[in-house]
Formats: structure tokens, C-alpha cells, sequence
């Protein structure tokens, strides 16, 4: 998929498409953003974290390994995950 | 700041449950009765919540081949198995386990926890991949943590998403391995291992099977869910416990890899612990040979699964999706299950509580194991008083309100 997709339009449909996942989890009206921290400013346990990565994966045709998810604090983290993950492929 | 602040959310939650009364994470059994049978709290409390899959706790054999050989050879070997630690008997189960499963090579481990560990870390170097089934067990997690390899988390007994994730790494050069539990210790539903097996020959992976739950339970000798799928050949490295159906405390590992026996010197949870006492040698090598001179005790066993399963379902529990020795029963809130826990404790049934995130998709459970030394009677029972709890919690409507609405 992402052979043919420029990065910029990458890393705007990664931001747009985490930002969506996330909705369901926001706290109050709180925007999200890059900052945002995943677990400290949204309402989400491990487990959900866990699936949301499911989720992440399947929309960009990705594995995100375990190995990395230690490094994933804020949204712009993922997206940069995913960013890497899609270039890469 | 203290040392443990940031448990400070478990410890709250922990406490909340505590204050509901028995504290389910450290229930003492003072007295062991049989196999299905405890004094809890002074009380006779029928155990429905063990991993006793064929009752062998008090095989008599069993115990007088682990008092022969505690007596014979002491009671610890004080050693690795790589340095003094291994006794004859060690060897001969070695010997045993890789011939019950026609295997060439055979390792033993402390705990099953460790031979996960060793095994699963060992198997994939810093260029490989492990694959594993979401809903794997800690040990299996832990293993990750402890290995170099990349690690990859496939959806649970979902061959489709397995296929896909070994797609993704088509081009990548290195060993793929993938991990799947036989059953699982939750729900107790099988993996797919059919389906498993053809994605991993289409792939040219490895694959590793833990039969922790299904040695002793599936297969036509008991070998576990790769022999009954008739699979055996497409798993590189069978792992399972003596701690289940075998009624001790260890792990193993059996393979027909050519190299296997370097594990010896470079598997780290195998070499830097003690090996385990003469005694439990022992007592498995005669739960070994009883499962595979004994197949009443499975089909006993398989009787009662069916006994159980099937009165919960007519009564209206939501089950986990396939009969096997796990039963595991889902409810809509922990504060529920707490309550339905502590209620059945009270009137004398122990079953496991299992709170998220130790189960899948966050539900939690009543998990209920069965054993080939239950009887019916014990069974109805357990039944029943699940009933009268299932009402009083509001798990299940009472047939009187029932009909009356």
C-alpha cells in the first residue's frame, strides 16, 4: 500500500486515523493531539491500549512489535511508529 | 516518593476486593482431602478451580515412588541440572517424556513458567521473529521480554491475521517463529492448530506448541491438541507442565531438532536455577506412565467436562465457546464476579476468580476446572449452588420472576 502513497499523506492519514481510534476515549472535550499521552490524558487501560494497536495495524497493513511499544507514549509517537512501519515496507 | 507508589492503583483495587471478605488472591487450604475435596476457612469446600485435570495428586503410586525416591536420594539436589543437578531419575524422564511423544530429544525444567521462558527466549536469536497468540499466557510474555528477537502479537486463534503478519515479514531474512497454546487456561478454548500448521508450512516458520493444559486431556494417547488435529509433525517444539494433569510442579520440552540439545548450555532458565527434587522426578515419571497405561482417567474426565458444560449452558451461563477441562464462566462486571466468588466460597465451592487484564477481551470469569476424580454428585452440586448464586448476584433471572414478568 504504502509503495504508492506519498509520506506526507502517510503521516496525515496516520494522525487523522489514531485521532479517530481515539475518539471514544477522550476526557471531557479535550482535543487530541501529537501530545497527547495515551494512557495519562485518555481513558484507556492496557488492554485497551493492546487493542487499539490491533486496530492501528490492520488499517495500515502493519505489525507493530512489542519490542517498540515501550517507546510509544504520546499520539505523535504511534504516528511515528506507524510512519516508519509503512515507509519501510 | 515510595518504592511501591506506582502499584498504588492495584493496591487500592486489591483492598476493595479484600473488604468483600476473603481475599480470592490468598485463599489458604488447611487441610488437602483428595483431589477434589479441601478444608477452606474450616469448612469442607469442594475444589471446582485446580489444573488436577486426572486427579493423580494422590495416585497411590505416585506417592510411593516420590517417598521411595526422597528417601533414596534426598530431599533437594541442591544443584543445575547442567552442574550436580542431575540424578538418574532426571534422565530417565527426559527419556520418557521424548518417547510418550515420539520425540528424539527431551528436556526438563524446573517449572513449566521457567520452560516456557527458556524455551520461547532461546528459539529466536536478534534477527528473528516471534510470533505469538495474543492471548498467550504470562509465561509466554515474559519469554518475550527475556528474548532478542523481534516480537509480533497475532490476533487471538485468528490463522487469517497469522498469515497476514507472515506476509508482512516475507522479505525479512530471518527465522519466524510462531507460539500457540494447545487450550487456553481462561476459557479453555483450542487453538485452530490445523489451520495454524498449514499457515506455517506455507511460510516455511516454526512453531511451537505449550500443552500445558491439553497433556494428558486431548489426543488419542494424550499427547495434547497437535496430536489430536493430527498435526504433530508440523510442531518444532512441544512444551506442557507436569503441574496439570501430572498433579506436580516442572515444565518440558520435547523436539526432533538435530541441535536440540545445545539448549543445555545456552538456555539461561535452564541452566541457573536448581533442578527439581527426586521426589517430584518421581512422582511424574509414574503420572506420566499412568497416562499413557490409564486412558479411563481422560475419558472420565471428558464424562465430567461434559456433565458440567452442559448442565451450566441448559441453566443459562454464558460459557466460554468450546467444552474442554477449563469451564470458564463470563460475567458483566468484577464487582459481580467478586461477589458470585465470595458467595460460592461461603457455600463451600472454590473456583478460580479471574479479573481483567488477566483474562481475555476484559471480561471477567468464574473459572471452573474439571477433574476425572469428581463425581456426579459432586458435580450436580456444584451446579446447583452456581444456580442459587447466579440468582441471589442477578447473573441469572430466577425461573419464578422469570415468569411472573
Amino acid at each position: 500500500m504504502s509503495k504508492d502513497f506519498p509520506v506526507t499523506s502517510v503521516r496525515h492519514a496516520a494522525f487523522e486515523e489514531v485521532a479517530r481510534l481515539l475518539q471514544p476515549f477522550r476526557r471531557h472535550e479535550t482535543p487530541i493531539t501529537r501530545d497527547t499521552d495515551i494512557t495519562a490524558d485518555l481513558d484507556l487501560d492496557s488492554l485497551a491500549v493492546m487493542n487499539l494497536l490491533m486496530q492501528v495495524e490492520e488499517k495500515f497493513d502493519i505489525s507493530i512489535p512489542l519490542n517498540l511499544i515501550p517507546e510509544i507514549r504520546t499520539v505523535g509517537d504511534l504516528v511515528q511508529v506507524i510512519e516508519q512501519l509503512t515507509e519501510g515496507a | 516518593m515510595a518504592l511501591f507508589d506506582r502499584f498504588a492503583p492495584l493496591m487500592h483495587a486489591h483492598d476493595a476486593i479484600k473488604a468483600a471478605g476473603t481475599d480470592p488472591f490468598g485463599v489458604r487450604m488447611d487441610r488437602v482431602l483428595s483431589p477434589t475435596e479441601a478444608i477452606i476457612k474450616g469448612r469442607r469446600t469442594l475444589l471446582a478451580g485446580t489444573n488436577n485435570y486426572l486427579g493423580l495428586t494422590f495416585d497411590p503410586g505416585c506417592i510411593a515412588a516420590a517417598r521411595s525416591a526422597m528417601e533414596s536420594f534426598g530431599t533437594g539436589t541442591t544443584g543445575s541440572s547442567i552442574a550436580n543437578g542431575s540424578y538418574g531419575g532426571h534422565r530417565a524422564l527426559e527419556r520418557a517424556l521424548a518417547e510418550f511423544y515420539g520425540r528424539a530429544h527431551g528436556m526438563v525444567f524446573s517449572t513449566g513458567y521457567q520452560a516456557n521462558l527458556g524455551i520461547i527466549s532461546t528459539v529466536a536469536g536478534p534477527k528473528d521473529y516471534l510470533i505469538i497468540d495474543a492471548d498467550c499466557h504470562a509465561s509466554i510474555y515474559d519469554a518475550c521480554k527475556l528474548s532478542s528477537a523481534t516480537i509480533i502479537r497475532s490476533r487471538h486463534n485468528d490463522p487469517a491475521d497469522l498469515d497476514r503478519r507472515l506476509q508482512r515479514l516475507a522479505d525479512q531474512p530471518g527465522n519466524k517463529v510462531i507460539v500457540t497454546e494447545g487450550i487456553y487456561s481462561m476459557l479453555g478454548d483450542q487453538a485452530p492448530i490445523a489451520e495454524i500448521a498449514e499457515v506455517k508450512r506455507r511460510h516455511g516458520a516454526y512453531l511451537v506448541v505449550d500443552e500445558a493444559h491439553s497433556l494428558g486431556v486431548l489426543g488419542e494417547t494424550g499427547r495434547g491438541l497437535a496430536q489430536a488435529a493430527g498435526v504433530e509433525a508440523d510442531v518444532d517444539f512441544v512444551v506442557g507442565t507436569f503441574s496439570k494433569s501430572l498433579g506436580a510442579v516442572g515444565g518440558f520440552c520435547v523436539s526432533d531438532n538435530p541441535d536440540f540439545e545445545v539448549l543445555r548450555i545456552v538456555c539461561r532458565p535452564y541452566m541457573f536455577t536448581a533442578s527439581l527434587p527426586p521426589s517430584v522426578i518421581a512422582s511424574v515419571r509414574a503420572a506420566l506412565e499412568t497416562v499413557a497405561t490409564r486412558p479411563d482417567l481422560r475419558h472420565r474426565l471428558w464424562r465430567n467436562i461434559g456433565t458440567l458444560y452442559d448442565a451450566l449452558e441448559r441453566r443459562g451461563f454464558l460459557l466460554g465457546p468450546q467444552k474442554g477441562p477449563v469451564v470458564g464462566i463470563r460475567l458483566p462486571s468484577p464487582e459481580m464476579a467478586i461477589h458470585a466468588w465470595q458467595a460460592l466460597l461461603d457455600a463451600g465451592v472454590y473456583v478460580n476468580l479471574a479479573l481483567p487484564p488477566a483474562t481475555p477481551s476484559g471480561e471477567p470469569l468464574l473459572r471452573c476446572s474439571v477433574c476425572a476424580a469428581h463425581t456426579t454428585e459432586q458435580l450436580r452440586h456444584m451446579v446447583d449452588v452456581l444456580t442459587d448464586v447466579a440468582y441471589d448476584t442477578g447473573l441469572l433471572e430466577a425461573p419464578a420472576r422469570a415468569a411472573a414478568g
